[in-house]
């Protein structure tokens, strides 16, 4: 491991920096471009390991390559439990594949295929969290091919596709057209409003749907202990 | 022993074997505890000695308190290390929420960090790309603020109506806190940050590495990493030892366990910014980086969890808060929304942070509707839900801030309700 090694340098620089300042040979060089002095330089291998996000621009993909077949069995045993055979999920974990054109319906269904903007989204977020509770263990080729799996579970790539970053601008994501920037301000103006209405502000006031009805709330006894 | 006492304790057991709020009502102030320790006799705990100092090396709330706790909703996530419990807002006052007591929202569990072994990279776009220790955040120029945090999905169950039955879960996730940190312009600019950075990935080193963008000018203004709240360092489950506070803006961003800040020229697109924390519209497109939270307010007490107890005066509480900005007033309805009258607020009222509000009246045991509305300073006044849905649609699941409706039945009993 490269990071302890620079922490150890890095007491030693300091040690000998103090020992030469002792002698006035250090000036304020260090901390003249540095506004406190506080904290040191991270060295590119601490920096490498934990540098880990991808962009959608490419900036950050790592090097190697996955094949939708390689995914296949790596899916299969690190990722249906949760996810689904199909990607359609198990339980309640979030489903992964499927859901196409569902957006508008009163069920959305949000997967890869159907609401992911990015591809890159995908690797980064596989890269830094998954599998669930397994972080961060898969290898570089192993994240391309299992990220390509996904893909070809959404009909988004065929069988014989390999990821990687030579490949990684030709896949196309289906909703990637599926957002905007926040504009509240704009189509929401009517809520600054300088005169909120204080009296008589509608002519009937009907209960139009209860909680009670629904009844989903946790049965704890202590919570309504001063009613039951 | 008074001879009046044995009659009076009869009548007590009546009115616990009656269980109910509405025999407390009947009855005026409600009869509970043991005759033994009321006057005219001397209780148990003035004729003995207690528990003398550093018995208890860390304070906690009294035993009889211990119904005052967070609560998940288990139907709502797959496993507990990725879901939120609620804060029981229903049983305190004053804007500071306790640190046991703040939700919790996590993606990967609590991330347990022994500080000798914390560091933070700040890298990308920066002159110097710098690593820091706790020790080392500690040394910088800090400041104390007070801001509330909202997760963006809070009062998410209740877009497609009234639904759970409990201000803690209606609005729980939500608390304010003094948070004592590092301005982030003054980290950043110990490393320099580089003229074409526009934006600050921040990254927490818990098992789903959580990361979110920040346009720069964000990071620049009033964001902090801070490492201690009301007073002491931050608790695991909020992210000891040090975490990121964006007043006014979704939780989501405000990293815990933060590891690493990278500046970069545009944002990076993570799955919390794009498949999560993005509001799905009726017309299937989804607006992004939402931010900011919106002015809101949820009467606290009564409540579904905290019903009426007694007729005559009454105080009715709550909370409102801005993420734009100061709280300029609270209005309140007891009618479902028909008339309106200004709540007092009192106490701090403090830029993107909860205030306290209060209105008084007489409740004759009539049904009430009760609601509050938050205005902020920018003129923003929280809409109702049916404006919100006329807008947004029900898909949304992220920022539902519209009017909540509480009614109060004669019995005492609070309700969930929506109204015309």
């Amino acid at each position: 491991m490269a990071a302890p090694q620079d922490e150890v340098w890095s007491v030693w620089l300091r040690s000998l920096l103090a020992a030469l300042a002792l002698f006035g040979l250090v000036t304020t060089a260090l901390a003249a471009d540095r506004k406190l002095g506080i904290g040191r330089t991270a060295s590119p291998h601490e920096i490498a390991g934990w540098d880990i996000d991808v962009r959608p621009d490419g900036q950050g993909l790592p090097p190697g390559r996955g094949s939708v077949k390689e995914g296949e069995a790596l899916y299969v045993g690190k990722c249906a439990a949760c996810h689904g055979e199909f990607g359609e999920s198990a339980g309640r974990w979030p489903q992964v594949a499927g859901g196409a054109g569902s957006l508008k319906s009163s069920d959305p269904v949000k997967t890869v295929g159907s609401y992911f903007a990015h591809l890159s989204t995908v690797i980064d977020y596989v890269r830094r969290a998954m599998p669930f509770g397994d972080a961060q263990s898969l290898t570089e080729d192993e994240l391309y091919a299992v990220v390509a799996y996904t893909l070809f579970l959404n009909d988004i790539v065929d069988e014989n596709f390999v990821l990687s970053r030579e490949t990684f601008d030709r896949v196309k994501m289906p909703n990637a057209g599926g957002f905007h920037d926040d504009d509240r301000e704009t189509a929401e103006k009517a809520f600054w409003n300088p005169q909120p209405c204080m009296t008589d502000c509608k002519p009937e006031v009907r209960i139009t749907g209860r909680a009670r009805v629904i009844d989903v709330t946790p049965d704890d006894k202590a919570i309504r202990r001063s009613v039951d | 022993m008074d001879k009046d006492a044995p009659k009076r304790a009869a009548r007590r057991r009546f009115l616990r074997a009656a269980g109910s709020a509405a025999a407390a009502l009947a009855g005026g102030p409600a009869l509970a505890g043991n005759l033994k320790n009321l006057p005219p006799n001397v209780p148990e705990w003035t004729r003995a000695l207690g528990d003398g100092v550093a018995v208890r090396p860390y304070g906690k709330p009294s035993k009889h308190e211990a119904h005052v706790v967070r609560r998940d909703v288990q139907w709502l996530t797959a496993s507990r290390e990725s879901s939120v419990s609620f804060t029981p807002l229903h049983e305190l006052d004053g804007i500071i929420t306790p640190n046991g007591l703040c939700f919790e929202r996590h993606h990967g569990g609590i991330a347990e960090i022994d500080p000798e072994d914390y560091r933070l990279i700040v890298h990308g776009l920066v002159e110097r790309e710098l690593i820091f220790t706790l020790a080392d955040l500690k040394r910088f120029p800090r400041v104390n603020r007070i801001h509330f945090l909202e997760c963006a999905a809070n009062s998410g169950m209740e877009w497609r109506g009234a639904q759970l039955n409990g201000c803690q879960y209606t609005h729980g996730m939500v608390h304010c806190v003094e948070y004592t940190g590092v301005p982030l312009r003054v980290l950043l600019a110990e490393a320099g940050v580089k003229p074409n950075a526009k934006w600050l990935l921040a990254e927490g080193a818990d098992s789903a590495a959580m990361s979110r963008s920040i346009p720069l000018a964000k990071a620049m203004d009033d964001c902090l990493v801070a490492y201690r709240m009301n007073g002491e360092m931050l608790r695991p489950e909020q992210g000891y030892p040090a975490r990121l506070v964006v007043p006014g803006w979704e939780g989501n961003v405000w990293v815990k366990w933060l590891r690493r800040l990278k500046l970069g020229d545009e944002p990076w697109f993570a799955r919390e910014e794009t498949s999560k924390y993005t509001d799905l519209m009726a017309d299937g497109k989804a607006r992004q980086f939402t931010f900011v939270m919106d002015a809101k307010s949820v009467i606290t007490s009564p409540s579904p969890q905290a019903p009426l107890r007694q007729k005559g005066f009454t105080v009715i509480s709550g909370l409102a808060w801005s993420g734009r900005g100061k709280i300029t007033r609270v209005d309140v309805s007891l009618d479902g929304g028909k008339n309106w009258r200004e709540a007092k607020i009192d106490g701090l009222v403090l830029d993107k942070a909860c205030v306290r509000f209060y209105a008084e009246t007489e409740w004759t045991g009539g049904e009430m509707l009760l609601q509050s509305r938050a205005i902020d300073e920018t003129g923003y006044v929280q809409p109702t839900k049916s404006e919100l849905r006329k807008i947004r649609g029900v898909n949304s699941i992220y920022h539902n801030n519209g009017i909540q409706t509480w009614l109060v039945k004669p019995n005492g009993e609070v309700e969930n309700v929506e109204v015309s």
